[in-house]
């Protein structure tokens, strides 16, 4: 897959998810931080949009925190995204 | 591509959508041994099953006495009449019996503390045929969407169900004498269009609460079984009624609990005037959902709307104590940061009222057939779930019983085809010989088109057109005036242009074939909305005030029926709503009040 096909593929899976409020928030980070991550950061945000709306959930809340250092960093951007 | 290039894979059965009614019609197919392809857009558990927290209505009587005919007579009253009372018997019969089998299926209830499952109350559940609540949802902690929607999944994969992920339906093939043979779908990642020729097509795709500018429903959430099915020359049923709910994120349309009112919450307008006390002297603030709806709208068609645009209220909490918000309602904070941009600690929350669900579409009976304009079963073709129009919802769907619906309506109308298959009615019938054309043109038109409108801008004038014309509260001449603007904006939409070409992952050309579906939607919305001159259930109208010889703006005498919308001409027809059910005495036609 070239990195158009893999970019729009990640976009489907960012906003059609289960819950508005993940469609919301990983679309707007993926229009605005998601082309300013390092390639470890992307590859993490790639596993996290990978996860179900009801795992990831509580980690943007901040009601849970990751195992993986680079994941916590991904977080720690996708915490403040704010969508208006 | 020509229609010779599309291949075609054969199956007994194939259901497009992978949600609660899609997995649970999936199970009697494939446990009955027949070839059964699920086709979805997303990965089964993505379906929007998920955000469902409260729970599924059953009249299982754990926690104190209940009975499916009290069960009945709630959602018929709910309905405002306008539910078929055949299909509403049937689904409220059957409630015990699916959930028992959900739970069979693994799904991990709340339990009581003798092991049965645990059941709470909720509005518009009632004893005794309206005379006090009764304890009848059952739920899986705040997660009761997500638990059914793994039990289902599990129970398919261990049945050999073969799932389509990633995968949209486009069109529904039908032949010359009506008869449904499958649909045409698209494989996202190799662009690939395919047929998936079936003796029985069933569709589960869900609702279309995305034709509304405020919506809390997810994005995947585009119409496109009601779409297809109107582009099929299937008439879609009841499409004016869509419940909304009063408080959601302005612009982003997430919800806020009803609980962030009964915790204080007061609602203002531009003057900082606590409004409610002017429409509801007694209840304020708390007053039932469609109440509170109505007033915020008036305040906002009034001029004393906040913001630059004066297009939506404040939902104020910050005279409360910033420990009681972070204890009693958690994750409020969090969505009014995220969504709002706003710390409800210091400053309101921009609210409106937001479309939440859609009472109408696809017309079928209570087995799950589709059914024509004569009233009779449209061969090969089903359809369950928020797509499909029983009529168990009529005018207004009761809190809990869309997660019933799937249930039961998943069920029957895979029963439904087995029946179908064992009696001969259906069967595998030859392709016609144009059966790709219409969809290759769509898509051929898409590759070709320049110089053309915008999906998201038609989109965005789609869903703002629906907002402002056919919203919570309607009127005369905004209706009519709606009509004439979603015409436009169909007209723009047949023109859309997008850049990319490609085939493979092209998500510009998804999104563009998902237009399509909402402009259907929309069309079928504002034109039946526009018609209906009575007030009922969900569909208020400014016109059709409460009088005494029509009680709530309902006229009985001239709209107790059922609307029809047809694509072709965009014209309408009416149909006798079901008044007599399978075994019991019909509830005769009453006021609806609480
Ligand atoms: C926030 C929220 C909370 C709710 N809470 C409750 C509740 O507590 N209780 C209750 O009873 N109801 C609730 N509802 C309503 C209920 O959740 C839905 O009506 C119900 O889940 C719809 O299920 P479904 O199977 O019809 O469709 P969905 O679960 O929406 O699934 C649709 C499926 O169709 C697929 N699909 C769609 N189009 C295509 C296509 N073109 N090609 C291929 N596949 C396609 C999708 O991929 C998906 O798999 C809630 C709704 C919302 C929005």
């Amino acid at each position: 897959m070239d990195d158009r096909e893999k970019l729009n593929r990640l976009r489907w899976r960012c906003t059609r998810r289960a819950m508005l409020e993940m469609d919301l928030l990983l679309g707007e980070f993926l229009e605005r931080v998601y082309p300013t991550l390092s390639p470890a950061q992307a590859d993490a945000f790639v596993t996290m949009a990978d996860m179900e709306d009801l795992e990831l959930w509580p980690l943007v809340n901040g009601n849970r925190e990751p195992d993986d250092p680079v994941q916590a960093e991904v977080l720690a951007l996708l915490r403040n995204v704010r969508v208006k | 591509m020509s229609k010779l290039s599309v291949p075609v894979r054969k199956f007994d059965a194939v259901i497009v959508g992978a949600g609660g009614s899609g997995l649970r019609a999936a199970i009697q197919l494939s446990e009955a041994g027949l070839k059964t392809a699920v086709l979805s857009k997303v990965f089964p558990t993505r379906s929007h099953t998920v955000a469902a927290q409260g729970g599924v209505s059953a009249s299982l009587g754990n926690s104190e006495e209940d009975h499916w005919h009290w069960h009945m007579y709630d959602t018929v009253k709910g309905s405002d009449w306008l539910g078929d009372q055949d299909a509403i018997e049937y689904m409220c019969r059957k409630a015990p019996e699916v959930v028992v089998e959900l739970e069979h299926f693994g799904m991990p209830f709340d339990r009581t503390d003798e092991g049965k499952i645990y059941q709470r109350p909720f509005g518009g559940h009632m004893s005794n045929f309206g005379e006090k609540p009764v304890r009848r949802a059952c739920a899986a902690a705040d997660r009761t969407g997500h638990a059914m929607l793994h039990a289902l999944y599990q129970r398919n994969v261990r049945a050999n169900t073969q799932f389509f992920v990633e995968w949209m339906a486009l069109d529904l093939i039908r032949d010359q004498s009506g008869q449904v043979l499958g649909v045409i779908a698209l494989e996202m990642e190799t662009g690939e269009v395919v047929a998936f020729h079936s003796k029985a097509t069933v569709f589960a795709t869900g609702g279309a609460g995305r034709i509304y500018y405020s919506s809390t429903n997810a994005f995947i959430n585009t119409g496109d079984g009601l779409g297809m099915a109107a582009r099929a020359g299937i008439a879609l049923e009841d499409m004016e009624f869509w419940q909304f709910h009063p408080t959601g994120v302005a612009g982003a349309g997430v919800l806020i609990t009803e609980g962030v009112r009964g915790e204080g919450g007061i609602l203002r307008n531009s003057t900082n005037e606590r409004f409610m006390e002017r429409y509801a002297p007694n209840a304020k603030d708390l007053a039932s959902r469609d109440v509170v709806s109505r007033a915020m709208v008036t305040e906002i068609n009034e001029g004393r709307g906040c913001g630059p645009n004066k297009d939506f209220v404040l939902l104020d909490i910050t005279h409360l104590d910033p420990a009681t918000i972070m204890k009693r309602l958690p994750g409020i904070r969090e969505i009014s940061i995220q969504f709002a941009g706003i710390d409800p600690i210091k400053a309101p929350i921009p609210v409106v009222p937001t479309c939440h669900y859609q009472m109408g579409g696809v017309p079928t009976n209570y087995k799950g057939q589709v059914v024509g304009d004569d009233g009779a079963p449209v061969r090969g073709f089903y359809a369950a779930g928020e797509v499909a129009c029983a009529s168990v919802h009529g005018a207004n769907r009761l809190g809990t019983n869309s997660l019933l619906d799937l249930l039961v309506f998943g069920k029957a109308s895979g029963d439904t085809v087995i029946d179908d298959l064992r009696s001969g009615e259906i069967g595998l019938r030859d392709l016609p010989a144009d059966f790709a054309d219409r969809t290759l043109a769509r898509l051929n038109r898409l590759n070709t088109q320049t110089g053309g409108a915008s999906v998201n801008e038609c989109r965005l004038e789609l869903q703002r057109t629906m907002q402002k014309h056919c919203g919570v509260f309607r009127f005369k001449d905004m209706l009519v005036e709606g009509v004439a603007k979603i015409v436009e904006v169909e007209k723009a939409a047949a023109h859309t242009e997008i850049k990319d070409k490609s085939q493979v992952w092209n998500t510009a050309r998804v999104e563009a074939l998902e237009l399509d579906n909402l402009v259907e939607v929309a069309k079928a919305t504002m034109v039946s909305a526009e018609a209906r001159k009575e007030s009922r259930g969900a569909h208020v109208r400014d016109d059709a005030p409460d009088t005494p010889a029509n009680p709530n703006g309902r006229d009985d005498v001239n709209w107790h029926k059922h609307t029809l919308w047809h694509r072709e001409g965009n014209r309408l027809s009416y149909k006798p709503v079901i008044m007599k059910p399978l075994s019991v005495e019909t509830i005769a036609l009453k006021t609806r009040s609480y």
